[in-house]
């Protein structure tokens, strides 16, 4: 083991030398990080708990989403039998169950709907998202199928974070994470927010905006009562608006929808200083808007939003320009978060909150400050004890040691890895076990030097008999930490990732390194005994 | 320089002799753990039992008024909440179970947690909220299923390794211990009633991995033992394997304490319940390795012959072939 080539100890001193440097940059102060501008080196991420912060973890009811795209389906369907030559007439439409059916008037007319609908049941390449059958010789059902259901909400999905992402950036926070997870979850982390309530508002509701004419015809004491004339719909007021407990009949069809808007801002009308949200609609929405006006002018119209009415103006004008503004009781705060939420686009599919974690950057500050203090007692009690009980090899374990922290370190920041308050608990954890290694070794260099084998003879089996047991444990070691990261979540993962990184180097330190020390050592000098 | 050296070279201690009181004890204190899991039930912290939990101090005060919280708490009428104090004398950790009815509904444990921080910045202005932890009952309920799961992959993943490694009785025997070990330390958990969160499932497993890693060195010494002195009786040689690797056992013990009892007593508060569980482990690891792992091997039929390579029918057939000529 003498004979260590030297190409073999550049290339480990290389290695070793920089790992350690890429753990550079995460142990100068952000003080002194600010001379280093943007910070291009990578540096290990701190978790929430150290940072401070809030977590959230929002989830989708996949039913919502297939409630959502029946009720697409049963537009779709309506505007294709309609178009038919000639119509098809049919009524009884049902969408309960996440299924839709309905009843045609004439059993004759079955096989034409059946060839008008079919191309509607088909998805993207030819998947079937839909089944069609029928029951009772006149009565169409249509169900979704499994994998029809899973690429609605897979879209649904996809948007929703996207629509996250726009609101969160809408509120001025730095670096956000928002990652999805699983089927129908998002997990959203701002690192420094430590009132989530309003980001919580924010994305609390989906902000779908809807203009519907109101029914002129409606009687008073019915819409009251809750009774919809034929072709309208009810809503109430919202709760914050001017009229709070009312109600709204609009006209069924007919409306637009507040997915045609481009942009939407906060501000105040300059004629009675009330908080208003102006928004601007895309070409076709302007058009579309132009039209609804030029025809109706001097009639009322409900700005809905999310199911409630905020207000319901009358077209004084035909509103041409493609812009409009809407008021309806806001407060600054109110205004500003609408004009965000309707900016960033509807959310697909409600979201709820089933998960919060909010740490305060004090609190983070001060873990991080008793764990270092600790790790620092730790590793200092740590090196004493090996230096006293081993001499020279216990000075080899401890410089091993130190890399094997850096390097740990350096790994964590090059995987761009978060290092979280139970992964301080690892990295203490690794200290006391690291060294593990190297008792080891020294104890079976001290019991084969006993049994009276010669310096070299002694360190070689010391090394060789102890590497056995020690891949053994730290393969088992991985196994459970491996485990550990699996299953675990956010914090936690952050011990896992320590745990196993740690095992990684801790074997390549107290083994591999200490090992090219011991034979420089013993090549150097040839001793005749060893102090051990 | 005079080397320290821990424990006496040459040491003879019987470990093997008291194998059967110790293991009577072990099984006792494994049926017991259970008893008081099964009896007393586990502390459950919010990640578990969902709900929410809010850390908070009192800056201008020298005592949280952990009665009074208690009470006002208390009041909104979502069961009793648990109040302690958290790491200061003036930092409380505010606990409010999930209430039965609402665990299906996805953002009820939010609006509760809304409200509790409402009363009680309402009551106390000057309070600083650290930290507020929020679990519905739905991701408590996935985060109990894959935290028994992880568990029992872990024991059983490293055991197969062991088997593969060793023979099938050194699987048994590393299982077993480990068994005792994440049993006592439930048993511990529910006997004081310490919270029982996620970060303990982290705990245990690290206990599963540095319990092992003394079964291994162990076993690793029995095995290469057993290949030496193939005319020793089994007692002996497992005594003597455990008194070779004694130095090694109390030193690595000894460095892992050291490493962790500044995190215990310095450390932030909410690392206590995770280095509290290692430490205790600690313990309950290395006993397990010299008087479970061990003596386990004595009664399942561990001999020599087990690491010497069997006899083949074709080996016979030449040694015949040979003895013929």
């Amino acid at each position: 083991m003498l004979e260590v080539p030297l190409w073999k100890k550049i290339a480990l001193w290389a290695i070793t030398l920089a790992l350690a440097a890429a753990a550079i940059p995460s142990l100068i102060s952000p003080a002194v990080d600010g001379m280093f501008a943007d910070g291009d080196a990578p540096q290990v991420n701190l978790g929430l708990d150290l940072a401070g912060g809030s977590h959230l973890l929002l989830e989708a009811d996949p039913d919502e989403v297939t409630a959502q795209r029946v009720e697409n389906m049963e537009e779709a369907v309506e505007a294709a039998l309609e178009d038919a030559s000639p119509a098809i007439e049919f009524g009884d439409t049902s969408r309960a169950g996440g299924e839709l059916s309905f009843m045609l008037d004439s059993a004759a007319d079955i096989d034409r709907a059946r060839a008008v609908l079919e191309p509607l049941m088909m998805g993207e390449g030819l998947r079937r998202e839909w089944d069609l059958s029928v029951v009772d010789g006149q009565r169409m059902v249509l169900e979704p199928t499994d994998s029809g259901k899973a690429v609605a909400l897979n879209t649904a999905m996809e948007a929703a974070v996207e629509v996250v992402r726009t609101r969160i950036d809408g509120l001025g926070t730095r670096e956000p994470t928002i990652i999805r997870q699983g089927d129908n979850r998002i997990v959203v982390q701002v690192p420094g927010l430590e009132d989530p309530e309003q980001l919580k508002e924010l994305l609390g509701e989906t902000a779908q905006l809807e203009f519907k004419l109101v029914d002129k015809d409606a009687l008073p004491t019915s819409v009251q009562a809750g009774i919809a004339p034929p072709g309208s719909q009810i809503f109430p007021y919202s709760p914050e608006s001017n009229f709070a407990g009312g109600f709204e009949a609009v006209e069924r069809l007919g409306g637009i929808r507040g997915d045609s808007l481009i942009d939407a801002r906060a501000g105040i009308d300059s004629r009675n200083n009330e908080n208003i949200v102006s928004i601007t609609f895309d070409q076709q929405g302007g058009q579309k808007f132009a039209q609804l006006s030029t025809n109706n002018v001097g009639d009322r119209f409900a700005i809905i939003l999310d199911g409630e009415v905020i207000s319901a103006p009358v077209f004084n004008e035909p509103i041409l320009g493609g812009s409009a503004q809407i008021s309806g009781n806001f407060t600054a705060e109110s205004a500003n978060k609408l004009a965000i939420q309707l900016s960033s686009g509807a959310l697909p599919v409600p979201l709820t909150v089933i998960e919060e974690r909010t740490v305060s950057a004090e609190l983070g500050a001060d873990s991080i400050e008793r764990g270092l203090i600790a790790m620092l007692i730790g590793s200092l009690a740590v090196i004493a004890l090996m230096i006293a009980t081993y001499g020279r090899f216990g000075i080899y374990a401890t410089v091993a040691l130190v890399f094997n922290v850096l390097i740990l370190l350096g790994m964590m920041a090059i995987g761009n890895f978060t290092l979280t308050l139970p992964g301080i608990a690892g990295f203490v954890l690794t200290i006391g076990a690291a060294v593990d290694a190297n008792v080891l070794i020294n104890e079976r260099i001290r019991e084969e030097r006993k049994r009276g084998r010669r310096v070299v003879t002694a360190t070689e089996n010391g090394y060789k008999e102890a590497s056995r047991a020690i891949y053994d444990a730290n393969i088992t070691n991985f196994i459970a930490g491996a485990l550990l990261f699996q299953f675990g979540t956010g914090p936690v993962k952050g011990f896992a990732v320590v745990l196993i990184i740690g095992l990684a180097t801790s074997v390549f330190t107290a083994l591999i390194l200490t090992k090219m020390w011991v034979a420089g050592y013993l090549r150097a000098k040839r001793p005749a005994d060893l102090n051990i | 320089m005079k080397l320290l050296k821990l424990v006496p070279q040459d040491t003879n201690i019987k470990f093997l002799k008291l194998r059967v009181p110790f293991f009577i004890l072990s099984l006792l204190l494994i049926v017991g753990s259970w008893a008081a899991v099964l009896t007393m039930g586990l502390n459950y912290g919010v990640d578990f039992a969902g709900g929410q939990e809010v850390r908070l101090t009192f800056e201008e005060r020298e005592e949280a008024p952990v009665g009074e919280l208690r009470q006002l708490v208390g009041d909104l009428g979502y069961g009793s909440p648990v109040v302690q104090e958290f790491g200061a004398a003036n930092a409380v950790s505010i606990r409010v179970p999930l209430p039965e009815e609402v665990e299906g509904t996805p953002g009820a444990a939010t609006e509760i947690g809304n409200e509790v921080i409402a009363a009680i910045d309402g009551e106390y202005p000057g309070v600083r909220t650290d930290g507020n932890e929020t679990v519905s009952g739905k991701v408590a309920g996935e985060f109990r299923q894959s935290a028994v799961l992880a568990l029992a992959l872990a024991m059983v993943g490293v055991a197969l390794y062991i088997w593969i490694r060793f023979e099938w009785q050194f699987g048994v025997g590393a299982l077993f211990a480990l068994f005792h070990d994440v049993s006592v330390t439930l048993g511990m958990f529910a006997i004081f009633q310490l919270e029982f969160s996620l970060q303990i499932i982290a705990a245990i497993l690290a206990i599963i991995g540095y319990s092992l890693n003394d079964t291994i060195v162990v076993y690793d010494r029995i095995r290469e033992n057993l290949k030496k002195y193939r005319k020793m009786p089994l007692p002996e040689l497992l005594d003597l394997s455990v008194n070779e690797t004694l130095a090694r056992t109390v030193m690595t013990s000894l460095t892992l304490l050291v490493a962790l009892l500044p995190l215990l007593l310095f450390g932030p508060a909410s690392l206590f319940g995770l280095v509290a569980a290692i430490t205790a482990g600690l313990f309950i690891g290395t006993y397990s390795s010299v008087y479970l792992a061990a003596p386990l091997l004595i009664w399942m039929g561990v001999n020599s012959d087990s690491f010497v390579p069997k006899e083949t029918e074709a080996d016979r057939q030449e040694k015949k072939a040979l003895g013929q000529l």
